[in-house]
């Protein structure tokens, strides 16, 4: 099985996420991730999806996405000319004698505390998906009492963008 | 001018070139209603006995003239009622515009009387499906409807209306009919390709579906079949596009499909597939499919492209520009060893016809075939009827076959008969079985209403036939639910009440002498047909076979 990123450009309208979602779940895609957010233009909304399965699953879901009208135009991701990233807010408990090994894996994965107490601490980091993965298993010793992650959002590098693409 | 919103919904209707609309009133529509009388002379409203007749009309109207159907119905049961009909539509690529009402929008979301999220409902059995929020853009959201509805794959589209805007006014300005997106041939560099693949096949078949209706490329593609020396075959859906008796036409494949073409299609080197999405009635068991073919797949549809097929070539894009593209590539061919392959196939599929007397199955299409005019349409239900139906009747104008195909709605077919003769004005054949027409024989009262000249031949086997047929041959014999015995209805005289003429008839005499005095009579006419129930759809291929397991007569 291999693991897709891929964006749709969608309008921005009432229901959009609903159709989009409804149409994964009636056909059985294997979503693991999806973000949504407001673009460059209040017309469009971009959606953001990660996904598991073979080539032939994607095609599948690439085509059926192109047959919602609300889909102005879909974006494949590689991971040569890509950038992704994802932010992670992380609680755990803060006592003595756990304190100096959480700050030290938070010092080497750049996390940031954005908040401190006597009881807990919760930590910020925007990595990789994978990074994060690694984050959030460091601190598994360490009791943690929460866990909230974006998901993935990913942008083509250069100047090529989404709107480029045609859906022919 | 200025016009209140129900105005605007019938004269934007009347504008994208509506003149019947099928439906049933309500709380939720009752401006519409004031309109649509305000308009009688312009638009015609066909008051059906429930909203599902009413959908299976429009679709019906459809597909016999290839414009788009119009439903309209009120919020809450209403609208579920349409359910039915837009999944109907929506398997089967038919174009369609479904209205509803819905409550004032201050009510919307609090569980109002009659309330209903219709466009959550039909989210997955429309192309698209609106709520208009603000009359500003009703005018322009109808429109769109219509235009969305016939570009690229046809379907569905639902326009719920709340109260409250069929009655605030706007300015209204009338637009020209909007015209479908314009269509284009498959990318230049897939012909190629494609040509190349179809010029070294040896044993070509063409295999066609509603698409090539659609698409209306049947001379195209007929310009193909001879150039290449091919065989031609269709998937239900196909059924009417090209003349039955066409000498190249082996007729329906797939699991009710006739042995012939069956068998042929499975022996094929290349199968060109012109509108088709290889449904799992067609295809049977994929491992086994066609195993020797390339497969050249052209469709409008890029989603239906190697969704369940191997496709060696897919090509997206309309038909008849797609081959008219193509055909210039094709180098004129023979085949005369394929041709004999063929022509065998076809003696080996004479020999398993059925030569018994009485009212059989095929004694009954043979006399169907004999009494109708060859343009006259034929809807049908659902079950044993309507694959006898495919298999045996004859053809010879396209959208003369109306039938519910990928949904396979029992009750579809009254519905079906009433929007096809209503829109071509033709006589109608409806051909149904006792349990189908037990769930649309209330449309009887529109039929008698209109005096539509519409002939029900009704095979009553007194058993749910094709559900019985499988119990027969993988449930044991074991009958649970599908004898229909114990009803005891009179269809006779049930027929009578509602006011139609009706005769039951048990030879094969009385059966052409009642077929030829009823479709002469111009009106609404039910036979009776008693068929035995032990009468069998056959070939069959079971579920998820291949064409090696093709059952052809029973005891096999």
């Amino acid at each position: 099985m291999n693991r897709y990123t891929i964006a749709i450009l969608v309008r921005n309208q009432f229901g959009v996420l609903n159709r989009i979602t409804s149409m994964f779940r009636r056909r059985q895609f294997n979503i693991s991730c999806l973000t949504v957010s407001e673009t460059e233009s209040a017309e469009y909304s971009r959606i953001t999806v990660l996904f598991g399965g073979d080539e032939g699953n994607k095609n599948q879901l690439v085509n059926q996405l192109y047959k919602l009208p609300d889909v102005i135009s879909i974006k494949e991701f590689d991971n040569e000319n890509t950038v992704s990233s994802e932010l992670l807010l992380i609680k755990v408990v803060n006592c003595a004698e756990n304190r100096e090994e959480i700050r030290a894996a938070a010092d080497a994965f750049n996390a940031r505390t954005v908040d401190y107490t006597k009881k807990s601490i919760v930590m910020q980091l925007t990595d990789s998906s994978r990074r994060i993965d690694d984050f959030i298993n460091l601190m598994r010793d360490f009791n943690i009492l929460e866990i909230c992650r974006t998901g993935i959002v990913s942008l083509e590098r250069g100047e090529s963008t989404i709107r480029k693409i045609t859906n022919l | 001018m200025l016009l209140c919103g129900a105005d605007i919904i019938v004269r934007t209707l009347i504008e994208q070139g509506c003149d019947t609309i099928f439906g049933y009133p309500g709380g939720q529509v009752l401006d519409i209603y004031h309109s649509l009388h305000k308009y009688r002379d312009e638009i015609r409203h066909v008051l059906t006995a429930d909203e599902q007749g009413a959908a299976h009309a429009a679709d019906g109207y459809s597909r016999s003239s290839g414009r788009t159907g119009v439903v309209l119905a009120t919020s809450g049961p209403g609208a579920t009622n349409l359910v039915t009909g837009i999944a109907t539509a929506y398997l089967d690529s038919i174009p369609m515009v479904a209205i509803t009402g819905n409550v004032a929008t201050s009510l919307i979301g609090t569980d109002s009387f009659q309330e209903l999220d219709i466009t959550g409902v039909t989210l997955p059995i429309t192309k698209h499906n609106y709520f208009v929020g603000s009359i500003e853009t009703l005018a322009d959201t109808i429109r769109e409807a219509f235009r969305l509805a016939k570009s690229g794959r046809p379907g569905p589209v639902l326009v719920d209306i709340p109260k409250d805007i069929q009655k605030q006014f706007t300015q209204y300005t009338p637009c020209a009919k909007v015209l479908p997106d314009e269509t284009f041939a498959a990318k230049e560099v897939r012909i190629t390709e494609a040509a190349e693949c179809i010029n070294q096949s040896q044993r070509p078949f063409i295999f066609f579906g509603g698409g090539l209706i659609s698409s209306g490329a049947q001379t195209e593609m007929l310009e193909l079949a001879e150039r290449i020396d091919a065989a031609l075959g269709c998937s239900f859906m196909g059924i009417s596009a090209i003349p039955t008796a066409h000498p190249r036409f082996l007729g329906m494949q797939g699991m009710h499909g006739r042995y012939a073409c069956s068998v042929a299609m499975n022996k094929a080197d290349c199968v060109i597939a012109l509108g088709t999405r290889f449904s799992d009635r067609a295809t049977g068991g994929l491992d086994t499919f066609i195993p020797k073919a390339k497969i050249v797949h052209i469709d409008i549809e890029g989603a239906e492209l190697s969704k369940t097929t191997r496709d060696t070539h897919a090509l997206r894009g309309d038909i008849k520009k797609t081959l008219e593209a193509l055909l210039p590539l094709i180098t004129k061919a023979e085949h005369p060893d394929w041709m004999q392959q063929v022509a065998d196939i076809r003696a080996e599929e004479r020999t398993h016809r059925d030569t018994r007397e009485g009212l059989t199955p095929l004694n009954i299409m043979e006399i169907v075939n004999r009494c109708r005019e060859a343009d006259m349409p034929v809807a049908t239900d659902v079950g044993q009827h309507q694959m006898w139906s495919a298999q045996m009747l004859s053809f010879s104008c396209e959208r003369t076959f109306i039938s519910s195909g990928g949904l396979g709605a029992m009750g579809y077919g009254m519905g079906g008969a009433i929007g096809s003769t209503m829109a071509t004005g033709k006589k109608t054949l409806l051909i149904t079985g006792d349990g189908s027409f037990g769930m649309n024989l209330n449309e009887l009262a529109t039929v008698v209403t209109h005096q539509l000249p519409i002939t029900v031949v009704l095979l009553n086997n007194r058993v749910l036939g094709m559900v019985r047929q499988l119990q027969d041959f993988f449930y044991d014999k074991t009958y649970s639910n599908t004898s229909l015995e114990d009803r005891r209805t009179d269809f006779v005289m049930l027929a009578k009440a509602f006011g139609a003429d009706a005769e039951r008839v048990c030879t094969v005499d009385s059966f052409e002498k009642a077929l030829k005095k009823a479709i002469g009579s111009g009106k609404p006419y039910l036979i009776e047909v008693m068929v035995d129930k032990d009468e069998y759809v056959l070939p069959m291929i079971p579920g998820g076979k291949s064409v090696s397991e093709i059952i052809t007569k029973v005891g096999d």
